[in-house]
């Protein structure tokens, strides 16, 4: 990243910010500045506090005590339309945007001065400008629900600059862009801050620093414990031990590659969406050995999901055939599938992999409890449930008060260790990894990935599919890469380099760079 | 009885009894497209009937009767919003308990509100006068559409009422606030609306719209107290809404249907038809093309997503500190 | 200073038996203040109401007569609810049970008298079973909102049922109703006007105690209302069990009805649909689901309704039982949300000087 291009005024100050949340302090006395024409990356592990701190930028939660000051003035934020006032927008990871209203209305929701009939018009004509002068390629009339995730972000790039913020605040913002896009938005935020303006962005990926800022600050529970500008980073080592606090491993153990049968295999495997138009899967065919991860790599949305969702007997596909095992398991049931020995670490952990309301030990025994091992005669024994229960929560160490307590209440690592126990216990040869390691700290990201390559090295299939192209070369034996429903190709881990698959995943067929 | 008196009998009799449907609905589809689903209708319409009927009794004034009966619905469904807003309860059975505790209250009123001579008792009085038809000139003696022209006030009012509500929604920027908080109210929240404010609002809103629903009935349509004088119209209302796909502009063709069939009944004895089909299922047929008509307005939405979906956010409860 | 509500990191025991006691006691005071703002004496009319609901062996009897189908209604709610499927037609589903006995009661004249009654019951049992199935269908099939069909379905059937019992199947004497069932099949009474029917009545209890506490099944169904997705993700089928769970839903209100017309009114006539179908509504939300909690819920709804038929004679408004079921579960309603979140005061905090 070149030097910062700035009159080294403070936009932002914030000094001895401290947040408590119910059992948890989330801001310890911290401090953070940022100066005109400045990109700050703000790093640090999941729970370091870093949505928290930019949260009372933007006026959704109050600090306990310290001060902010905006343009050297003294602010109190009360409410994100007081930060806009003052020149503060942020981009949220789960994008602010309402489907079923257009890109103009969204725009203009919620601002203060509109009349009671906008005109939409003129409206439409200033974000047709706006959008030209900072190369976002927006159109006024399109409804969000169309847009491609990227489009959604530059949408909301320009909800801010159209309400006159110059500092922007963007959360993980890359999280869902392939390499390309990144690139893209870097050039956006470039011809910003050419006009004057700032911008923070919260990661937890330390190339994105490297790539994209000009100074780094580091956040470890909720302690700032270093800021520097980002040319002083000689190792990325060294940030990642910042975030930490501790050497961790970048490397992982694992025994030696000795595939054995084909376990999982697809053919052909296509999927359409309700109302027809481009296939979600087009024609999808890969295998997958016993003793041997294959890793899905892809930006999230072109068609993993769905494959997974196919793979695990939840989405009906509509020709082509998926065998497990040997036996061709289309388009049966996902009981049916479960008893054929497959086990699944479902994307949304929350939403699909545990009845937050259950108990602990409830949610351990959901994939026994036909079994004879916890049942008998369609009783299910309390006591044997305790009894396994207590078992699991001791092998994955699982972090709760007692196996009563509802899964809902843990911390999401120790909820991914709740399904990680429950469904590796029950693996009967083939694993279904969806997104296994997201929100989660390296700690547990670790716990998850050495995991993964347990089992596999006890000669199960093992599916991965992950955003971090880093994990999936880490943990993987071979790479696929999903773009638009397709498997664009398969390689080697071993032969894989970033710049090829970020290509792959852009679509761009062929050829290494 | 000709071609020509049939139909505009017809009509005038759907648009008399559509009106207290129209009203409610209309009520009913702000509250719904702010994410607040209201079950409590059907005893708020009731209540309405009775606050409207009690109060022009005793007081001679139908005026006073109808403000009586919008303040009484609002009181009601400001309690429905006090449950499933501020306290996070269920909203299928806080709308249930407040139509169980509406009509209880309206039957248990329409017992004591009335003349001593009669017991106390509001069951089967009368008004000296009532909302009545007003007819314009000329354009009344159309045939069969001269019906429009032929209607009480109450009904006038929706003329004018319905267009401004759909240009409400769509056109203006609280319409937009209002869509934007039934389908993703965190996203509302974070442009600085209040969603709860703003489903406070709607929801007493609806209310004002369906005690005054229900007034329609006791000071207009059938001008006297029953106890349950509502017949289950209240959940005609919540399909209503559905029929409609939550838009204003559409609401008119629900009532017209549905107030059409339940006037066919009438109109055919008028007409001197013999009743080849018995009464009672002529009866229960809204309630039984109401259920036709859901489900088969579910299965086809299911195929295509987009205008004829329900409000993202209907139903659910939103608090911004809820991690 | 404000106030405020905090999600708490654990589920409240104490509240979860605490806020349906307060919450009856909170109704009652507001039936008073609903009392006294129609100047009739709230002590004068509560007394009353207890008298006539337990002051005699005989209206004793009555409460615990009314409180069976009460019981047996809230107990079908309570299976659906525990899916979360809100079915609003046990009304429908137990007048669809009347429709199927008296049909037997009343065609079926191969049938041997000593079977008649068994054999109606089962008609009965099947008639609300399919009633409520439909709804089921619907839902699990293409996903239709239960809410409007359950309730829809209620008007049909009753209206039906009044085109039956005054002109298809009116008895040739009288303004309506069917012949009376009978006697060999009615079912007997045991102690004054309490019927058999409280065996089946309790002995269902305890079945579905066990089934839903101890069961895959109830294992499954629980699953399915908590989480559905998560459930499916698990193998279990959401279709077949929302179809199986309504047709028990309603096979059990319709049993509500069979009972309560082989028992007392053996006939189909007007008043079929006497609201047993929405009581249970209150006794399923009120017993948290729990069929034990359900005999005193329903035992205290019964009572209010033969409580407030007393009323009538003294002159006090009769509605009152009405007015009474609504109320009570309002201040539920309110007080459910204190067993996740608990009530904070925010105090402005003061900033610490740099």
């Amino acid at each position: 990243m070149s030097d910062i291009n700035t009159d080294g005024n403070p936009v932002v100050r914030m000094v001895n910010i401290t947040k408590h949340f119910p059992g948890v302090l989330a801001n310890d006395q911290v401090n953070l500045t940022l100066h005109r024409g400045e990109i700050l990356a703000l790093l640090g592990e999941n729970g370091a506090g870093k949505s928290t701190l930019m949260n009372m930028l933007v006026g959704l939660y109050r600090p306990d005590s310290g001060e902010i000051f905006v343009k050297e003035k003294h602010v109190e934020i009360h409410s994100p339309q007081d930060s806009m006032a003052l020149g503060i927008g942020m981009i949220h990871q789960e994008f602010m945007l309402v489907g079923n209203m257009t890109v103009a209305e969204n725009i203009i929701l919620g601002m203060k001065d509109l009349p009671f009939v906008p005109p939409m018009a003129e409206i439409k004509a200033k974000i047709t400008e706006l959008s030209k002068r900072y190369g976002l390629q927006v159109y006024p009339d399109k409804v969000i629900q169309d847009l491609s995730v990227g489009e959604q972000q530059r949408v909301e790039i320009l909800k801010l600059l159209y309400r006159g913020a110059d500092i922007l605040i963007l959360d993980e913002p890359t999280a869902v862009l392939t390499p390309k896009e990144s690139r893209d938005l870097n050039e956006i935020l470039k011809k910003m801050l050419a006009e004057g303006k700032s911008a923070i962005f919260i990661t937890h990926k330390m190339d994105e620093v490297m790539e994209f800022s000009h100074t780094v600050q580091v956040l470890r529970r909720g302690k700032s414990v270093s800021s520097c500008p980002t040319k002083t980073i000689k190792k990325v080592q060294d940030l990642a031990n910042m975030m930490v606090g501790r050497d961790i491993l970048f490397s992982l153990e694992r025994g030696p590659y000795n595939p054995g049968e084909i376990m999982v295999e697809t053919k052909d495997v296509t999927v359409y969406p309700i109302g027809g138009g481009k296939p979600v899967l087009d024609s999808v065919s890969l295998s997958i050995r016993g003793g041997e991860i294959l890793g899905i790599a892809g930006v999230a949305g072109n068609g993993q999901q769905q494959l997974t969702e196919a793979l695990t007997g939840l989405l009906k596909v509509d020709s082509g055939s998926i065998f497990l095992n040997g036996k061709d398991m289309t388009n049966k049931t996902p009981l049916q599938i479960i008893k054929n020995g497959v086990s699944h670490i479902p994307a949304d952990r929350g939403r699909m992999g545990v009845v937050g309301d259950m108990s602990v030990g409830d949610n351990l025994s959901m994939k026994k409890y036909r079994t004879e091992e916890l049942s008998s005669h369609s009783i299910i024994k309390r006591g044997w449930v305790r009894k396994f229960a207590d078992h699991l929560i001791e092998v994955f160490t699982i972090k709760t008060p007692s196996q009563d307590t509802r899964v809902k209440f843990l911390s999401g690592g120790n909820i991914q260790k709740t399904i990680l126990a429950r469904e590796i216990d029950s693996c009967g040869g083939i694993l279904i990894a969806v997104y296994p390691s997201r929100g989660l700290d390296v700690g547990a990201t670790e716990a998850v990935r050495q995991n993964l390559i347990k089992q596999r090295d006890k000669g199960n299939a093992v599916l991965l599919v992950s955003e971090e192209l880093e994990e999936l070369m880490m943990v993987a034996d071979r790479i696929a890469v999903m773009f638009e429903g397709r498997i664009m190709d398969t390689v080697d881990a071993k032969n894989a380099s970033i710049e090829n698959l970020g290509m792959l995943m852009a679509g761009v067929q062929g050829g290494q760079v | 009885m000709n071609f020509f008196d049939f139909f505009t009998r017809l009509l005038a009799a759907t648009l008399a009894m559509g009106t207290s449907l129209t009203y409610a609905t209309l009520g009913e589809v702000f509250t719904e497209k702010t994410g607040v689903l209201n079950l409590g209708m059907e005893g708020t319409m009731l209540m309405g009937a009775l606050a409207g009927f009690a109060t022009a009794f005793n007081t001679g004034s139908l005026f006073l009767g109808l403000l009586m009966a919008m303040f009484v619905g609002a009181i009601l469904s400001l309690l429905h919003a006090f449950l499933c807003i501020t306290m996070r309860a269920n909203q299928v059975v806080s709308g249930l308990a407040i139509t169980m505790f509406g009509t209880g209250l309206a039957n248990f009123l329409g017992q004591r509100l009335g003349p001593a001579t009669n017991r106390f008792n509001l069951t089967g009085m009368n008004l000296s006068s009532k909302f009545d038809n007003i007819s314009i000139p000329l354009l009344s003696d159309i045939p069969i559409i001269g019906a429009l022209f032929n209607v009480s006030i109450l009904t006038y009012a929706l003329y004018f009422l319905l267009p401004f509500a759909w240009f409400f929604m769509y056109k203006t920027k609280y319409g937009m606030v209002v869509r934007a908080v039934g389908e993703n109210p965190k996203t509302a929240a974070s442009m600085g609306i209040s969603v709860s404010k703003i489903r406070y609002l709607y929801t007493t809103l609806g209310g004002v719209f369906a005690g005054l629903g229900g007034a329609c009935l006791s000071l207009s349509f059938i001008p006297s107290w029953n106890e349950g004088m509502t017949g289950g119209k209240g959940w005609i209302v919540i399909a209503l809404v559905i029929f409609s796909t939550w838009n204003p502009g559409r609401v008119v063709i629900g009532t017209l249907v549905f107030g059409g069939i339940t006037s066919l009944q009438f109109s055919l004895q008028a007409a001197g038809f013999r009743m080849v089909i018995p009464a009672q299922f002529l009866g229960f047929s809204p309630y039984l093309i109401t259920l036709l008509v859901l489900s088969i307005m579910t299965i086809v939405n299911q195929k295509k997503k987009g205008s004829f979906a329900s409000p993202a956010a209907l139903g659910t409860s939103f608090a911004i500190d809820d991690k | 200073m404000r106030l405020g509500l905090e999600k708490r990191d654990y589920r409240s025991k104490r509240m979860v038996v605490l806020v349906p006691i307060i919450s009856l006691l909170i109704s009652f005071i507001l039936g008073a203040l609903v009392l006294a703002l129609v100047k009739a004496n709230p002590i004068q009319t509560y007394s009353a109401m207890i008298r006539g609901a337990f002051g005699s062996q005989t209206r004793t009897q009555y409460t615990i007569a009314k409180a069976i189908p009460m019981l047996l209604c809230g107990l079908a709610v309570g299976v659906a609810f525990r899916l979360k499927f809100w079915n609003i037609g046990a009304e429908g589903q137990y007048v669809s049970g009347v429709i199927g006995i008296t049909w037997v009661m009343q065609f079926w004249t191969f049938v041997p008298d000593a079977l008649l009654l068994a054999v109606g019951m089962l008609v009965g049992i099947l008639f609300g079973a399919l009633w409520g199935g439909i709804p089921g269908v619907l839902k699990a099939q293409w996903g239709v909102d239960e809410t409007l069909t359950t309730l829809m379905m209620n008007y049909i059937i009753i209206g039906y049922a009044e085109y039956l019992y005054i002109t298809a199947w009116k008895a040739p004497r009288g303004n309506m109703g069917t012949i009376l069932y009978p006697e060999a099949a009615w079912l007997p009474r045991i102690w004054g006007r309490v019927h058999a029917g409280i065996y089946f009545a309790l002995i269902l209890v305890v079945i579905l105690w066990f089934v839903l506490y101890k069961t895959r099944w109830g294992f499954e169904l629980n699953m399915i209302g908590k989480n559905q997705r998560a459930a499916r993700c698990q193998g279990v089928s959401i279709r077949k069990n929302i179809i199986l769970a309504m047709l028990l839903s309603g096979g059990i209100a319709g049993l509500a009805g069979v009972i309560d017309s082989a028992a007392i009114t053996h006939q189909l006539t007007k008043g079929v649909n006497s609201g047993y179908g929405f009581t249970g509504i209150i006794v399923a939300w009120m017993s948290g689901l729990n069929p034990f909690a359900s005999i005193i819920v329903a035992l205290i709804m019964a009572a209010l309704e033969t409580g407030s038929d007393a009323l009538q004679i003294l002159r006090l408004p009769s509605a009152m039982g009405e007015v009474m079921q609504g109320l009570i579960l309002i201040p539920l309603l309110a007080g459910s949300v204190f067993t996740d979140y608990k009530l904070v005061v925010h105090t402005k905090h003061k900033e610490a000087t740099a």
